[in-house]
């Protein structure tokens, strides 16, 4: 809780949250209303500019882009919430398996992560999209395993430190055993970092979501995509250049939301930059 | 050194080998046979199993992973599926398109993200530098093909400063027209890249401006900026240098989503496509070529980074 309120005091970690909020509101709204339907498409409401009926203009087929954005943002969060959820999972098996585990498992685990790390997530994506098709499935698998490693080797350094600290050896001393210190005591006070690296994955899982939409290998026809917009107005970019900054915007301020929050969170988490005040007093005596 | 330099090959030939394995396993063991797909909805039973012959696929998939590996040894990635043309051939006639694009975006973002980030870290306490930084903590969460759109949208719409799309189809013939064709691709790249770098080469300056080095020259009566360039960018190179093999996998996978939004012949381009053809063979070498480039890309940069620290040489007693 401490961590959260030192997050919303300042605005690099108050104004990134409230724009994600946002977002979550409107994925949440979207599934059972939008200003209009956002697949109708409307022949004589083509490329219409911005208007009270359509704030964002409409596009070649006249559907109404607002309500298309707002319904992909919903598309936008499962993804983003999906690849993060693998990416931990995979990221602190990795982690813990290089760190805690003996060490031919360790030795192992740190060769095949250092490895797996150069694969850039879209080619992963690619390769399951060759066999499977494109699907947002394939792109929450890509991103998820492929930040999942980047989370195991940041992660890898962070769950040494902790092991090793007095308190987690006073807790195996006392019988806990390697589970229930991993569970207990461990993964609660790397927490901090790790709760960085969701924010971090959900940056490049939205980014990796857009591209793989971009290219027709991510969102259907029939799922609402930010990406996916973008390449449906690709063809008329000569003619009506302005129509693709609505969801270019959508994905650059969530991108940019999620890295700044990321950065906040480093901060809040770390109880050395805080600047509140209101440290015990005993705690600062010797 | 030279422990260093086999051990980082030793670690790049795993990483090769790992790669053919994944690349290979994730296109083969995986649900979905290729004969039938190459066959289609009409092929007889009978014509899905000569052609699974036909393409090796009846046998043991270590016989058939070996026999890749094999080829590839000697260069030869197999024919394609679909065209049954060779793959190499292809592959290597692209990458005369997506290397050029990878080394221009790469000299972009290195052009404008290092010079911007020493100026931003010297005035990092002045609204200068905030400015400058904030732009770059924006163009850096930008998607690639967000930007590309923009900048085709100004550059080569309004402005008809450069072509929207393509590539001369007679390639390299004439290299000015080539370049043209490049530039704006290599913008959207290297824009994005270069504001990573900015970042980067900003809090390595600021960091480098506090150090005694570089405040004993301040000391001596150089200028802040003059003490920084001299005495503390050979450090922050050193950093930008240990950086930049991370980002060629961004350039290489920026290559990929760019060479679709601007028509360009290169193996990203041809890998969307093939993609969608289910073209495994071709799949599997492109795949291999892009995720190999990357890192033997990451071997040289950390040989090269480890060449150039004075402080990671290995004292010769």
């Amino acid at each position: 809780m401490t961590v959260l309120r030192e997050l919303l005091r300042r605005p690099r970690g108050a104004v990134p949250a409230a724009w994600l909020a946002l977002v979550a509101l409107a994925a949440l709204v979207s599934r059972w209303w939008t200003p209009q339907d956002p697949f109708r498409a409307d022949p004589y409401q083509q490329w219409q500019g911005p208007s009270v009926a359509h704030p964002f203009g409409t596009d070649a087929v006249g559907r109404d882009v607002l309500s298309y954005v707002l319904a992909a943002s919903g598309t936008t969060v499962v993804v983003a919430v999906a690849s993060a959820a693998v990416a931990v999972v995979v990221g602190v098996l990795l982690a813990a398996l290089g760190s805690l585990a003996r060490r031919w498992v360790r030795e192992v685990t740190v060769v095949l992560v250092d490895v797996l790390v150069a694969f850039p997530t879209i080619l992963v994506a690619m390769a399951l999209a060759a066999v499977f098709g494109g699907s947002l499935g394939v792109v929450v698998v890509a991103v998820g395993v492929g930040y999942g490693v980047a989370i195991g080797r940041v992660g890898r350094g962070e769950l040494r430190r902790v092991a090793t600290s007095d308190y987690v050896l006073a807790g195996r001393a006392a019988g806990l055993g390697a589970w229930g210190s991993l569970r207990r005591h461990v993964l609660p006070n790397a927490a901090p970092v790790l709760v960085v690296q969701v924010s971090l994955a959900m940056a490049t899982s939205v980014l990796a979501e857009a591209g793989l939409s971009f290219l027709g290998y991510g969102a259907s026809a029939a799922t609402p995509s930010w990406g996916r917009l973008l390449s449906d107005l690709q063809p008329f970019l000569a003619v009506h250049p302005w129509t693709v900054a609505w969801p270019g915007l959508a994905i650059t301020l969530t991108v940019l939301s999620l890295n700044l929050l990321g950065d906040a969170l480093r901060d809040a988490a770390d109880p050395r930059l805080r600047t509140s005040g209101r440290r015990p007093a005993e705690r600062t005596a010797p | 050194m030279t422990r260093f330099v086999l051990g980082r090959a030793l670690l790049l030939v795993l990483g090769l080998l790992l790669a053919s394995v994944l690349v290979f396993a994730t296109l083969r063991l995986l649900p979905g046979d290729v004969a039938q797909v190459l066959a289609g909805t009409e092929g007889t039973p009978a014509q899905v199993a000569a052609l699974r012959e036909q393409l090796g696929l009846d046998r043991p998939l270590p016989v058939q992973y070996l026999e890749w590996l094999g080829g590839l040894l000697r260069g030869d990635l197999g024919t394609s599926l679909v065209t049954g043309t060779p793959v190499t051939d292809e592959i290597v006639e692209k990458l005369g398109v997506t290397l050029p694009l990878a080394g221009l975006s790469l000299v972009v973002g290195l052009v404008v993200g290092v010079p911007l980030g020493v100026l931003s870290a010297l005035r990092h306490r002045r609204a200068s530098g905030a400015v400058v930084s904030a732009v770059a903590q924006f163009v850096a969460s930008v998607p690639a093909v967000w930007m590309g759109m923009v900048l085709i949208a100004v550059l080569a719409v309004a402005l008809g400063w450069l072509p929207t799309q393509g590539f001369p189809v007679d390639g390299w013939a004439d290299p000015v027209r080539a370049v043209r064709a490049l530039l704006l691709p290599a913008l959207t790249i290297g824009l994005v890249e270069g504001a990573v770098l900015l970042r980067f080469t900003r809090s390595a300056a600021i960091g480098a401006l506090s150090e005694d080095h570089v405040v004993a020259g301040a000391a001596r009566g150089q200028t802040r900026t003059r003490s920084l360039l001299r005495h503390g960018l050979p450090g922050v190179a050193l950093g930008l240098v240990s950086v930049l093999g991370l980002q060629v996998a961004g350039l290489l996978v920026g290559a990929v989503l760019v060479e679709q939004l601007f028509a360009l012949p290169g193996v990203g381009r041809m890998l969307v496509a093939d993609v969608g053809r289910r073209d495994l063979t071709k799949v599997q070498g492109e795949l291999l070529a892009l995720t190999g480039l990357v890192l033997v890309v990451g071997a040289l940069v950390d040989v090269a980074h480890r060449a150039l620290d004075p402080r990671l040489r290995e004292r010769t007693s």
